[in-house]
């Protein structure tokens, strides 16, 4: 079964700033001081585009990662979501 | 200029996924930037990475200064490491905090805490990305002020207890780790706790003043080991700077026993200094002519000399390792630290001088010159601050006879 996160909105936190890098990018989140990198310009890109998009998976398909792929994106992009490097659209707009 | 000569043709084309080899070849800005703000200060520690004393009369004005946290932003890094000397005795030091806070530049500052009164504490307490590091060097002041000086000991306590009441919460008690005060790791660690503090230990360089002392402070082999099994046991509640990657190499072969961290030398590639006059040296631990990168007024701004400095254009081509590349742990400690070789006049493609492996021991006891410093703003005099590095005499005079102060004065000789 796909991952269900593939269907959520989801965007970059407001506190973090994405840093180009030759390997993918920085992230930094102001609030709580974390630094992440992201390994992959792939990543990069979906991460930035999270917010145009009505859910993960039509952001993966605007940044051309092929489906057999979605699965280990939607792993990382968890990964992101547990510093607060992401977060779901809906808690945002509570926020 | 060439530092560590035999190294391959540049192979950048092939990108390896590894976070480690990218770091190797560098970033387009530093993550890890310490910016020394001054050279003056109110101690003269032993060990004083920057020799630091006397202010000097180049330092960086308030509008540099400011000018400088605008490049920084414009660059993106997210946040400097801000020390000196003592960096709060700068009179616009908290209006330059307060700059680069606004600017997007999180500061972390290192202080022997002489300003930090309760004013100054609350009003840490109530600004976002601030960071303080209380500099503390023994877990009893008899440990702490034989090398920081008479009185620092309850200054740090006393800025401590400043920010807790002020309700700042998560200051850093930064330790460099000597032979004196290894034994008191759970003692600093209580330290912490109780003033809701985190523990950071730092390795002890042989740098600036530092090299005076270093035979008489560098932790003894024996006492490495036990700072490893403490690190490891402890790993996550305390930080380290990725300072002790030297150490790694004691886990086994296949490189398990890393310590958390990058385990890499990052100067000139990650990790980078300005100083008080805005020279850019490859790291904290290097201030000598030998890794001066440039000059930010000089040279166009701190961005241009991190990208265009051929010193560090070197410092990221791939190294060979030397004799090290041959030892079974090279992929655990990497050679060690560029700064802890040069300043014991070891070769920079050699072991470190505390290699686990013992190989650092064989070299210092070899034919090796120790680098004159090349900058020193040690105060000239002595003053009340001074450490006094003495000891009562534990053995008998070496030469009996000669034990009188007034051995061999006659006042009837003529003169």
């Amino acid at each position: 079964m796909p991952d269900p996160l593939l269907g959520e909105a989801w965007t970059l936190s407001p506190a973090v700033a994405l840093r180009p890098e030759p390997f993918g990018a920085l992230a930094y989140h102001f609030g709580n001081r974390k630094l992440t990198f992201l390994k992959r310009p792939e990543l990069v890109a979906v991460v930035r585009c999270l917010a145009e998009h009505g859910c993960v998976r039509a952001a993966l398909e605007a940044s051309g990662v092929p489906e057999a792929q979605h699965a280990a994106y939607a792993a990382a992009l968890r990964g992101l979501a547990e510093t607060d490097m992401i977060r779901p659209r809906e808690r945002q707009a509570a926020a | 200029m060439t530092l560590a000569p035999a190294r391959p043709a540049p192979a950048r084309a092939a990108r390896s996924t590894r976070l480690v080899d990218q770091f190797e070849l560098g970033l387009d800005a530093p993550i890890c930037l310490t910016w020394e703000l001054t050279y003056a200060c109110n101690l003269e520690c032993a060990h004083c990475l920057s020799s630091s004393g006397r202010r000097d009369p180049r330092e960086l004005t308030t509008e540099q200064c400011k000018a400088v946290i605008d490049e920084l932003q414009r660059m993106q890094v997210f946040y400097v490491n801000v020390g000196g000397g003592e960096p709060t005795i700068r009179p616009d030091f908290w209006e330059l905090l307060e700059y680069a806070v606004a600017h997007d530049v999180g500061v972390k500052f290192s202080t022997n805490g002489v300003r930090l009164t309760p004013e100054r504490a609350a009003f840490l307490a109530a600004t976002d990305y601030v960071d303080v590091q209380i500099s503390l060097d023994g877990a009893t002041a008899e440990v702490n002020d034989y090398v920081r000086g008479p009185g620092s000991y309850d200054t740090a306590i006393q800025a401590l207890a400043n920010l807790q009441e002020a309700g700042f919460r998560d200051a850093k008690i930064s330790v460099v780790c000597t032979r004196q005060n290894l034994g008191q790791l759970d003692d600093f660690k209580a330290l912490a706790d109780r003033y809701g503090a985190t523990l950071r230990l730092t390795r002890l360089r042989p740098s600036g003043r530092g090299a005076d002392v270093w035979d008489e402070l560098h932790p003894l082999p024996e006492q490495q080991r036990e700072l490893y099994d403490w690190l490891v046991a402890h790993g996550d509640e305390v930080l380290t700077g990725d300072s002790f990657f030297h150490l790694s190499a004691y886990g086994p072969e296949d490189g398990s026993g890393a310590l958390p961290g990058l385990n890499l030398c990052g100067a000139g590639r990650v990790v980078c200094l300005i100083d008080p006059v805005g020279d850019v040296y490859a790291c904290p631990f290097a201030i000598h002519d030998e890794f001066l990168a440039g000059n930010l007024l000089a040279d166009g701004g701190f961005g241009r000399v991190w990208r265009e400095s051929e010193l560090f254009a070197d410092l990221r081509s791939p190294q060979t390792g030397g004799a090290c590349s041959k030892c079974a742990f090279f992929d655990s400690c990497r050679g060690g630290c560029m700064a802890a070789k040069f300043f014991t006049g070891l070769p920079l493609d050699g072991p470190d001088p505390e290699c686990v492996q013992g190989y650092g021991e064989q070299a210092l006891a070899g034919e090796r010159v120790v680098p004159a410093s090349s900058q020193d703003h040690s105060k000239a005099g002595p003053t009340r601050n001074q450490p006094v590095m003495l000891q009562l005499l534990t053995r008998p005079p070496v030469s009996a006879c000669a034990e009188s102060p007034l051995a061999g004065f006659d006042p009837q000789a003529p003169s």
